[in-house]
């Protein structure tokens, strides 16, 4: 064998090992790997690529699909908090939400308090939607209430307003109380409602009553229910863990529309 | 040193695949592997896979679970359609790190091992980035080289020999021309090349609400975001079928030199592979 038989032969085996190198330390690496923050933030600019590209091609306003009625679920499967356990709730529940109010506040020109009889005076977009969990199952439910844009122009949105941020009254984990946020693009889009019914009834409870938004171009998650406020701002970082929303601070990414 | 040309012919190496081929390959195949791994990751979140717009709870067509068996023993099972068998330890119950537990695949089949979905879909969506872009530039590569034309794409009198190639294959004679495929290899790579892995992606984007309101058609096409999600999953395990017999076919015809030709892009002429009629064999790229 010649000298440049060796050299391949020595350069095919460095190739051969470093490629089942690269795959063991890929595979057995992962599970460290996700541990590192580092490589989360990496990984997580995926998703930023995600909102960028699915921004462009669905612009602000293209809409969800709608479906006929004869496809509604015949139940709304309900998911994280079904009976909120907080003192707060087990009261405006005991009490049928009479003294419930939403209140609107933060970058606005006029703070509101909205009660439950105003929510559901003003003129209501109704919507048969599909719903996404991000676990990868769906429903099909009709979801009618005001859209939040209408309330948005009552109270006046100021011009340094970012996000939108929803204040729940449940406790996923006893702690800390459920909230969400989206940016003024989700915020505005014509299908982002404040849905007081389901399928033609009030909201029940494992659904999220009196209040729950919809947002029907993201996973289940962003569409916070048990509503009491909603406060615009203009940076998340103060609010909770700073990741805008209960799951967000839990690794979960802040745009859900994959 | 031995001059060049009294060299024995079976060590002459012969070009077997271009540079951007060899990367995309090896690429492909860690891409493909993290993107399975995540995807049973993400698929574990929820184990039943149904058809249609909705899952219909009672029905999934697939599903991973646990029971409790009469003895009072917990039992794995996996219900496809009407018929259910016990997969304990592998699928809807099995053990990571020691302690039993109630999943659709296994620990060792998952990314990350343990029930992790945020994390998973991290990794799943990071990759899939690496995956569609790489896969573009192949796809360009093959077209603008003529790789497609000359060695994926099969050519008429191939499809007419398709039925012999067949059972060549089921007979395990496979007519391994050096640098070249025959017209089942070329019909298997073209069709994951050109079906299996752009419809991974397109049925994978289809599962996204906002691809949903920005092309609703697409959603038509595959009848519904869980048919989507159903065919994600079928096409991802033929893909993994292609893979193990690929894998089989380079084991039962020269590895070693096929494996240095996906690698070196060179490998040996072997004996006896040269054409009837004197001429050597051209070299495909």
């Amino acid at each position: 064998m010649s000298d440049r038989d060796d050299r391949r032969l020595s350069r095919r085996m460095l190739l051969q090992r470093a490629a089942l190198g690269a795959a063991a330390v890929t595979l057995g690496g992962c599970d460290r790997l996700s541990q590192s923050e580092t490589m989360t933030r990496l990984l997580e600019s995926g998703q930023a690529l995600n909102m960028k590209t699915q921004r462009l091609l669905a612009g602000s306003d293209a809409l969800a699909p709608e479906y006929p009625a004869s496809m509604i679920s015949p139940v709304f499967r309900p998911n994280g908090s079904t009976n909120p356990q907080t003192g707060l709730y087990q009261r405006h529940l005991a009490s049928d939400f009479a003294d419930w109010r939403l209140d609107i506040d933060g970058l606005v020109a006029q703070p509101l308090s909205l009660s439950l009889t105003e929510l559901r005076s003003m003129p209501a977009r109704t919507q048969i939607t599909r719903h996404d969990c991000v676990e990868g199952w769906s429903v099909i439910g009709q979801w009618s209430g005001p859209v939040l844009e209408d309330v948005l122009q009552r109270a006046g949105v100021r011009p340094e307003a970012r996000y939108v941020v929803f204040h729940c009254m449940d406790q996923l984990n006893g702690r800390d109380f459920y909230y969400e946020s989206l940016d003024m693009v989700a915020a505005r889009h014509p299908q982002t409602i404040l849905a007081h019914s389901l399928n033609g009834e009030t909201v029940p409870v494992a659904n999220g009553a009196p209040l729950r938004l919809r947002v029907e171009r993201q996973l289940g998650y962003k569409m916070a229910k048990y509503l009491r406020g909603i406060t615009l701002v203009e940076h998340l970082d103060d609010i909770q863990g700073g990741r805008g929303g209960y799951w967000e601070d839990r690794g979960y990414t802040w745009y859900a529309g994959v | 040193m031995r001059a060049a040309s009294t060299a024995p012919p079976s060590s002459r190496p012969v070009r077997r695949h271009a540079l951007p081929v060899r990367l995309w390959h090896w690429f492909n195949l860690w891409c493909l592997v993290v993107l399975l791994m995540s995807g049973l990751q993400i698929f574990n979140a929820h184990p039943a896979l149904y058809w249609g717009s909705v899952s219909n709870f009672d029905d999934p067509w697939l599903e991973m679970y646990a029971i409790r068996a009469s003895d009072g023993a917990i039992e794995g099972v996996t219900a496809l359609g009407p018929w259910q068998f016990e997969t304990t330890g592998v699928l809807g119950y099995s053990s990571i790190n020691g302690q039993q537990t109630v999943r659709g695949f296994p620990a060792w089949a998952t990314l990350p091992s343990h029930q992790f979905l945020s994390m998973g879909r991290l990794w799943h969506f990071f990759f899939g980035w690496l995956f569609a872009v790489s896969g573009a530039l192949f796809v360009l590569h093959a077209v603008i080289s003529g790789h497609l034309r000359r060695d994926l794409w099969p050519a008429g009198r191939e499809w007419r020999g398709l039925g012999r190639d067949m059972l060549n294959h089921l007979k395990f004679r496979f007519h391994d021309h050096a640098g070249k495929y025959n017209s089942l290899q070329k019909l298997s790579y073209a069709g994951v090349i050109f079906a299996a892995l752009p419809l991974m992606i397109v049925t994978g984007l289809c599962m996204s609400p906002t691809v949903n309101a920005a092309a609703p058609w697409l959603l038509d096409l595959f009848g519904g975001r869980q048919s989507a999600r159903s065919l994600h999953f079928i096409i991802a395990g033929s893909l993994v079928l292609f893979v193990i017999v690929h894998v089989l076919l380079v084991l039962l015809t020269h590895p070693l030199r096929q494996l240095r030709g996906m690698i070196t892009g060179r490998a040996p002429e072997r004996h006896g592979s040269r054409r009837t009629d004197g001429h050597p064999e051209v070299p495909h790229e």
